[in-house]
């Protein structure tokens, strides 16, 4: 079987790894790379668990191959708190009880953050529409767009 | 599936040469956002996948003189994000906004989504309304194609072994032009095409109408052209007459299946009320335009 050779860049360290053909990002993350935050929910692009940026897009890990990432700049949940201290995002996801079980967390947050990148200052229904491909089965949502809307002005420092 | 190969070659005679050569079945990897849900599902098995982003041509959005070139390995996100091609043909960008999540149109192209062969496929109406021309390279050298002759049936394409769409040319919309695209889905969000409705209108200056183009998606085996478009609309001032006409005709025009998804009495109804709709949105985006 065919090995692939891959060097790239994850949350600022380079990063080199083999991969099968076969082997979805979100496997090359999880089971070879051992950085579990990224989460599976349903590895067909629905879910919106296993969201990554890769040269700043948002994407879904489980759509991606392994084998596509030679030369290229990734970042998941784990490169998101700095040492200890959390993002805006993170500790208003705490403050507004904005998960339960948790396993759409580490997607959310960076979806969120991805949004706020390209759009400082977005409407109740700008945060809803980016997020539609973030299913939580927990919460609600409202607790998240909250969340969202006090990051967004915490870090605009509003 | 373990013997699968990958290649992601620089060059679009590399790529030929690879899908050419292969003995089994092969997919292009665009965006992958159909092709990874088919592997997953195991629903092919393909021989050779062949990354195409490597390669530089394929990327960018592009002023032509007369149109608009469209890389094929240019992603939906790329499409919404260009401010100039996303006025000139907001119909176009009506249909890529409805594919999936934002992190689907990350990745997913509109080249992907007419070879997928989908007849739900929400740019594809808007591509074959706008005119849309597809450049194909192959082992036979280069040709062009109507976007409306790819998809032939569901998940099959004219396209010959070997072959593959390098880019996709939008014509300019003359002045006074307004373009745009509904669909029906039970959900408003992440959902697939009961009916889609794509509809391109220009007006002179006195605000007559001088041409127009409708294309269905979801109501046959293709997306369809429905050449009585221009006989409802093209004269009138785009008033309830016209619409009125243009509601039939689109209805008339629908083979459509009963599916889980909706009766074809339903399709065709739901056709009518969207084309309205949709002209009426184009209408007002022309005047503006
Ligand atoms: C969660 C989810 C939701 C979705 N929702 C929608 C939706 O609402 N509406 C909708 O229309 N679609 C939807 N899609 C499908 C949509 O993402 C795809 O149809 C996409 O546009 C395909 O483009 P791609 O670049 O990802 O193609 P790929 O997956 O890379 O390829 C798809 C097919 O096209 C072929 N192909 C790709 N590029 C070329 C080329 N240049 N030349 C020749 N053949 C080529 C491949 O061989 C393959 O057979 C959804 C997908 C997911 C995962
Ligand atoms: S695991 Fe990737 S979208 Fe669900
Ligand atoms: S917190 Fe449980 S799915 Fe979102």
């Amino acid at each position: 079987m065919a090995r692939h050779y891959v060097s790239c860049r994850i949350n600022g360290d380079e990063t080199e790894y083999l991969c099968d053909t076969s082997q979805s990002l979100l496997d090359v993350l999880r089971d070879e790379l051992e950085l579990t935050g990224t989460k599976e929910g349903c590895a067909t692009g629905d879910c919106g668990a296993c969201s990554i940026t890769i040269d700043g897009v948002l994407v879904c890990s489980c759509l991606v191959l392994g084998a596509e990432m030679n030369g290229k700049t990734i970042e998941t949940i784990e490169g998101m708190a700095k040492g200890e201290k959390l993002h805006p995002l993170q500790e208003k996801f705490i403050e507004h009880v904005a998960l339960q079980c948790g396993i759409c967390t580490p997607g959310l947050l960076i979806a969120s953050k991805n949004l706020l990148e390209r759009n400082p200052n977005p409407t109740e229904e700008e945060i809803r529409f980016w997020l539609a491909g973030n299913l939580c089965r927990c919460t609600g949502y409202n607790n998240i767009v909250d969340a969202v809307t006090a990051a967004a002005k915490e870090l605009r420092g509003a | 599936m373990s013997d699968m190969r990958f290649e992601a070659p620089a060059t679009v005679d590399a790529a030929v040469a690879l899908l050419a050569g292969a003995k089994g079945i092969t997919r292009i990897l665009a965006g992958g956002t159909d092709v990874m849900v088919q592997l997953h599902a195991d629903m092919v098995e393909p021989e050779l996948l062949v990354d195409i982003k490597r390669i530089p041509d394929l990327h960018g959005i592009k002023k032509e003189a007369g149109g608009w070139r469209i890389g094929a390995a240019v992603s939906g996100m790329q499409m919404m994000d260009h401010k100039e091609f996303a006025k000139a043909w907001p119909g176009v960008i009506d249909g890529v906004k409805l594919i999936g999540s934002m992190q689907v149109k990350g990745r997913a192209t509109v080249a992907g989504n007419l070879c997928n062969a989908s007849p739900a496929a929400d740019s594809v109406p808007s591509l074959l309304a706008s005119g849309a021309i597809v450049s194909i390279a192959g082992p036979n050298g280069k040709r062009e194609a109507p976007a409306a002759q790819i998809a032939t049936a569901p998940g099959k394409t004219s396209l010959a072994k070997g072959e593959f769409i390098t880019s996709i040319f939008i014509p300019d919309a003359p002045p006074h032009t307004g373009s745009a695209y509904l669909r029906f889905t039970p959900r408003t969000e992440m959902d697939i095409a009961v009916v889609g409705v794509a509809v391109s209108l220009t007006l002179d200056n006195a605000g007559k109408c001088t041409a127009a183009t409708m294309s269905l998606g979801a109501v046959a085996a293709t997306a369809l052209m429905v050449e009585d478009a221009a006989k409802a609309l093209v004269g009138s001032t785009v008033d309830a007459a016209a619409l009125d006409r243009l509601a039939a005709a689109a209805s008339a025009a629908c083979r459509p299946i009963d599916d889980k998804r909706g009766t074809k009495e339903f399709r065709i109804k739901v056709a009518g009320v969207l084309a309205r709709r949709v002209a009426a949105i184009a209408l007002e985006r022309a005047k503006g335009n």
